[in-house]
């Protein structure tokens, strides 16, 4: 059920989001003082090709990591295999890449 | 039985692949009493239609695994005092494998992936040439001996979340067998070994729940032989790609 | 619920918290990628999103998802050193390690939000 390619993408994944993870929960530690609003947001992430680089990479590789994490969940939980799994893999994979980039664009881009 | 002989409430799983109940028997209570001892009291004093399988009763076959209060055990080796819950005991068919009838489960799908796993050993040499010579204090050797007093009860394979979950994955006792034969250095064929435990029922569906380590009877540790496979595997990922 | 006997050891729990908090994160994200998303489409909506967000009881589920992200954080590294490195016999030690440095990510995040 999970493959070489997709345990190495799955552990991969996971290695690449260690440090961003730190990185996210110290940028909410520090920014949820005083309240958020959607004019702070932006002021520090609009226009920042850091910020997109660092939400960009993050978004990528939590797609990757969360679609094979719920497709184990499934397969064990619910019992889905051969194709359909497959395709909920992939369907959730690219739901959530598609999701966060338009979320990270949303921040980042002017 | 006496009138004050001390009894047990022994329930015991009656059915076959279709289904069944516990009944329930009382079973007197004597000293340095296994779980076995009460199976097979029950068999010759109670019922004889109840089936079990056992063989050597001191812990070499590997033949005598059940699920006592929820637990794989080899019963010939489990004291009853050790399990007893109050006065009441259950004892069921080990659990992932299909039941034959009543406490006999069908080892065979356990077995199956133990080939699977590439668990039968291919030699590097012919019976002309002379034979190999082994240093037992070389790493590898040292790795392969942790694993090689597995008795194939499949209490690690009862005890196992992630059979239980996907139907594919080899389990314990078979990756573990995989793992001391990449240790062996009369195997030569390594590759063939990480390309037999690194499929869809393979190491990497591991989820680390320890449960194999924390019921081998034999205190041996497949958790850590499947790691080492995990890691192996990972290893020849770079290595192939590169 | 009752928890069954063969799963009543640090390993297993280990897992399930693993898995519960993946699967908890993994069913935010949408949710936090859509409401982040309104920042251009409609700015009006998440500064109100926000200021619903600034109520004492989402903040305590926020506090519930930090420590999702924590747990499963800490447990990823378990997993990682467990299968990446050659060593094991510590891991009882890495889980309670990994658990109570959930506690102290998520409780500094509260202490800083309240």
């Amino acid at each position: 059920m999970l493959n070489l390619r997709l345990y190495m993408a799955q552990r991969l994944s996971a290695m690449v989001m260690a440090p961003l993870v730190l990185g996210h929960i110290a940028v909410m530690i520090y920014a949820i003082q005083g309240g958020l609003s959607t004019a702070e947001i932006l002021g520090r992430t609009q226009g920042s090709a850091l910020w997109l680089l660092f939400y960009g990479s993050f978004v990528v590789a939590v797609s990757i990591h969360a679609a094979i994490g719920l497709r184990v969940i499934v397969h064990e939980t619910l019992g889905l295999r051969g194709r359909w799994l497959e395709i909920f893999t992939w369907g959730t994979g690219i739901v959530l890449l598609l999701m966060g980039a338009r979320a990270v664009a949303a921040v980042t881009m002017l | 039985m006496s009138e004050n002989t001390k009894t047990m409430e022994v329930s015991v799983w009656r059915g076959d692949e279709n289904g069944g109940a516990f009944e329930t028997f009382k079973v007197p209570a004597l000293g340095s009493q296994t779980v076995l001892d009460v199976v097979t009291w029950i068999q010759q004093s109670a019922d004889p239609t109840l089936t079990y399988r056992y063989a050597c009763r001191v812990g070499m076959c590997g033949s005598c695994a059940m699920m006592v209060n929820g637990e794989p055990r080899w019963t010939c080796r489990t004291h009853v005092s050790r399990v007893l819950d109050g006065d009441r005991l259950e004892i069921a068919p080990l659990r992932n494998l299909p039941v034959i009838k009543d406490l006999a489960a069908d080892m065979d799908p356990f077995f199956d992936k133990w080939v699977k796993a590439g668990g039968v050993h291919r030699p590097s040499r012919t019976r002309d040439e002379p034979i190999q010579q082994v240093n037992p204090e070389a790493p590898a050797r040292v790795e392969a001996n942790k694993g090689i007093e597995c008795i194939n009860c499949s209490v690690c394979y009862a005890a196992c979340d992630t059979v239980a979950g996907n139907q594919d994955y080899l389990g314990p006792a078979a990756l573990q067998r995989a793992w001391t034969l990449y240790n062996d250095e009369k195997v030569q064929d390594r590759g063939a070994i990480l390309d037999a435990v690194s499929g869809p029922g393979g190491c990497l569906n591991c989820h680390t729940q320890g449960s194999c380590t924390r019921y081998c009877p034999n205190e041996l540790d497949p958790l850590s032989a499947i790691a080492g496979l995990k890691r192996a595997v990972a290893t020849s990922f770079f290595k192939r790609s590169a | 619920m009752k928890i069954k006997p063969h799963r009543k050891h640090p390993l297993w729990l280990a897992y399930i918290l693993h898995r519960m908090s993946g699967l908890g994160l993994a069913l935010f994200l949408p949710a936090h990628f859509y409401v982040l998303a309104m920042a251009v489409s409609r700015p009006q909506s998440l500064d109100y999103f926000l200021s619903f967000a600034a109520n004492p009881l989402v903040k305590v589920a926020e506090f519930g998802l930090v420590f999702l992200l924590a747990i499963h954080f800490f447990g990823g590294l378990r997993l990682l050193a467990l299968e990446f490195l050659p060593w094991s016999a510590r891991q009882k030690t890495l889980a309670a390690a990994s658990v109570a440095g959930a506690f102290l990510v998520s409780g500094s995040f509260l202490l800083r939000a309240v």
